[in-house]
């Protein structure tokens, strides 16, 4: 009984205050701490690797100058923090810059596909009918398809152009050639990648684009006269965007997994850049002997996969209920 | 059901043919020759070899000669890397090899995914579901590649059973086959989850309940069925995968099969070769779709009757 009277009491802005969208999302998401774990591990891996590795290396930390003399340090010894590698790398500045190129493949890669999925799913959803029904089967099509195969096929063919290109650079404008080579190396797999990684994307935009497009606020703003462009950006794009984060979080880890199987298999990154597939590769050579050559690539590379996943189911349960079965 | 069928096998013509026509062109357009190997090939020497493998001819002649032989005679072309070798040779000898890999692996992943997915889905949201989806996710995060050099050097060793790499003995298959299953357990234990999730919360399973027929026989005879639909799709695609997505494991544990012939293939501009595997692997891709559509009319009267 006290209750009510003391809630009747309350001055009236208290009790009337709403909740957006995305505030109880983010309630729900709190409540998740598998994806709270995983979302600080993901800021944590970020920091590491895009600001404490150009730090380290500004007062003198190296992932590539060798010292044979010190070959397969144990933690702590001679100085390596983390130890060093078969020719007396640093191991700990290998592991973030290899997390470097490894991050910016699947980040770069993500934001293409997310470019490219809303804006060819928008406009298959909000065209809709016989064309977006065909621009659907051009996806579906490209989606029956091996997706490692075609990747491969694809990096092998726009490295030999980017190649000359970066030549081209280096040689006629005279850029720094260091940093050409590493956009040069990065580049063609990231585009092979964002190639044919965009289709599931596209597939998730049109769906709710299309069921956007029958409801009335889109039907108001056409009455308005507004033009295509501003119905489908501004109007849309806004309430797209809850599954297009979702999925986007979930991309990443499967980009740094391709990536990574192909730098496994010697056909993503080259030497002397180096990511977490390829350091793995690398350290598998010399398991039996020094554990820790593969062991600390691959529990960051694994630890990674795992914050992302974490944090993307969490996302769909916390901006998704209804979809949040598996 | 056969019109399904059909419009199946259609499909996958279709898919297969753009897919050969795409490859076709792709590989052409790598930068490299394949014959431009470490040894040193004269022009006339190299003018020659494409002359006699019919690479000299205008794009259009090759393509359509490619399929010409296909279809009149089987006929996948040579090998350009590896020398006097058929494609369809290298095809026969390696693809028992990535066939019998793949069917093991997919029997493991089946009877660790399942179960793990039904005990999830019965304690959901207990400590029971939350171990289950841990184990799954790092079963889709610990990748092949990190648990095959882990799994030779902690069972190498101690078991003298289990060879670390090669393919002499039949026990080979073994640690392959662990390596690469706990991928698909991992995808299984989630679709079937949440296929059990979605059939647990349905009006006839509390009836039955509400009946008193026990939580065994609910889920044995009732739930059982359903719930696995969404793993039975997944079942197709996951298979073809797994032989071709064996590339890792197969360098790793040097299994001879067809994942190593791809990536010679590209990294040697063999373009039957890879063109070879490519089609193979499209027509592998529409079988093991087809058999995951039919098992699926199977179990739902609902599909058989569209």
């Amino acid at each position: 009984m006290e209750a009510t009277i003391e809630k009747n009491n309350l001055p009236e802005q208290d009790v009337e205050k709403g909740t957006s969208l995305w505030a109880d999302a983010y309630t729900r998401l709190k409540k998740n701490k598998l994806a709270m774990i995983g979302g600080i591990i993901v800021i944590a891996i970020l920091f590491l690797c895009f600001i404490l590795a150009p730090i380290l290396s500004f007062f003198g930390f190296s992932a590539n100058s060798q010292d044979l003399d010190k070959t397969f340090s144990g933690i702590g010894q001679n100085g390596y923090i983390l130890g060093s590698d078969n020719l007396g790398r640093d191991l700990m500045m290998r592991v973030l810059e290899g997390g470097q190129i490894s991050l910016l493949v699947a980040i770069l890669a993500t934001v293409l596909t997310v470019t490219i999925g809303i804006i060819y799913g928008g406009i298959a959803g909000y065209v809709g009918g016989r064309i977006g029904g065909f621009m659907m089967r051009i996806v579906d099509g490209l989606l029956a398809m091996p997706f490692l195969i075609i990747v491969i096929l694809f990096r092998e063919i726009i490295g030999g152009h980017v190649n000359e290109t970066a030549h081209f650079l280096t040689s006629e404008w005279g850029w720094h050639k260091d940093t050409v080579d590493r956009f040069a190396n990065l580049i063609p797999l990231t585009l092979a990648i964002a190639g044919f990684g965009w289709l599931t994307m596209g597939r998730i935009v049109r769906a709710s684009a299309a069921s956007l497009a029958k409801q009335e606020f889109v039907e108001a703003a056409r009455s308005l006269g507004l033009s295509h462009r501003r119905i489908l950006f501004r109007h849309m794009l806004p309430n797209m965007l809850g599954p297009v984060i979702i999925y986007a979080t979930l991309t990443i880890p499967s980009f740094i997994l391709y990536e990574a199987t192909l730098s496994f298999i010697g056909l993503g990154i080259e030497p002397p850049n180096s990511s977490w597939g390829k350091l793995i590769k690398e350290g598998a050579n010399f398991l039996e002997s020094y554990p820790t050559v593969l062991v600390i690539p691959a529990i960051l590379f694994s630890l990674t996969l795992f914050a992302f996943n974490f944090l993307g189911d969490g996302l769909r349960d916390a901006l998704d209920p209804k979809a949040s079965k598996d | 059901m056969t019109k399904l069928i059909l419009s199946r096998v259609l499909q996958t013509l279709l898919v297969v043919f753009f897919l050969v026509t795409f490859v076709f062109f792709a590989v052409r357009a790598i930068p490299g020759n394949p014959f431009v190997s470490e040894k040193k090939t004269t022009e006339q020497e190299r003018a020659a070899l494409e002359a006699y493998y019919g690479l000299d001819k205008p794009l259009p002649v090759q393509y359509f000669n490619y399929w010409k032989n296909i279809l009149t005679r089987g006929d996948f072309g040579d090998s350009l890397g590896m020398k006097g070798r058929k494609v369809s040779t290298l095809i026969k000898e390696s693809f028992p090899v990535s066939l019998k890999l793949g069917l093991l692996s997919l029997f493991f992943g089946l009877i660790i995914g399942i179960p793990l997915g039904i005990i999830a889905a019965l304690y959901h949201n207990k400590w029971q579901d939350y171990i289950a989806m841990i184990v799954a996710m790092a079963g889709i995060c610990v990748v092949a590649f990190v648990l095959g050099p882990i799994f030779q050097l902690v069972f190498g060793k101690p078991l003298p059973i289990l060879n670390v790499a090669g393919w002499s003995r039949s026990s080979d298959i073994l640690l392959p086959a662990i390596t690469l299953c706990f991928g698909v357990a991992a995808y299984l234990a989630r679709l079937t989850r949440g296929g059990m999730l979605d059939v647990l919360s349905q009006d006839y399973i509390r009836t039955a309940r509400a009946k008193g027929v026990p939580t065994m026989k609910i889920i044995t005879k009732h739930a059982m069925r359903p719930a696995l639909m969404p793993a039975v799709t997944y079942l197709g695609p996951a298979f073809a995968a797994i032989i071709t997505g064996s590339f890792v494991v197969e360098t790793i544990f040097l299994v001879p099969g067809m994942g190593q012939h791809f990536v010679t293939g590209i990294t040697s501009n063999d373009y039957n070769l890879v063109l070879g595997l490519v089609l193979f692997y499209g027509i592998l891709m529409g079988i093991a779709n087809l058999l995951s559509d039919i098992a699926l009319l199977f179990m739902d009267p609902k599909l058989r009757k569209a």
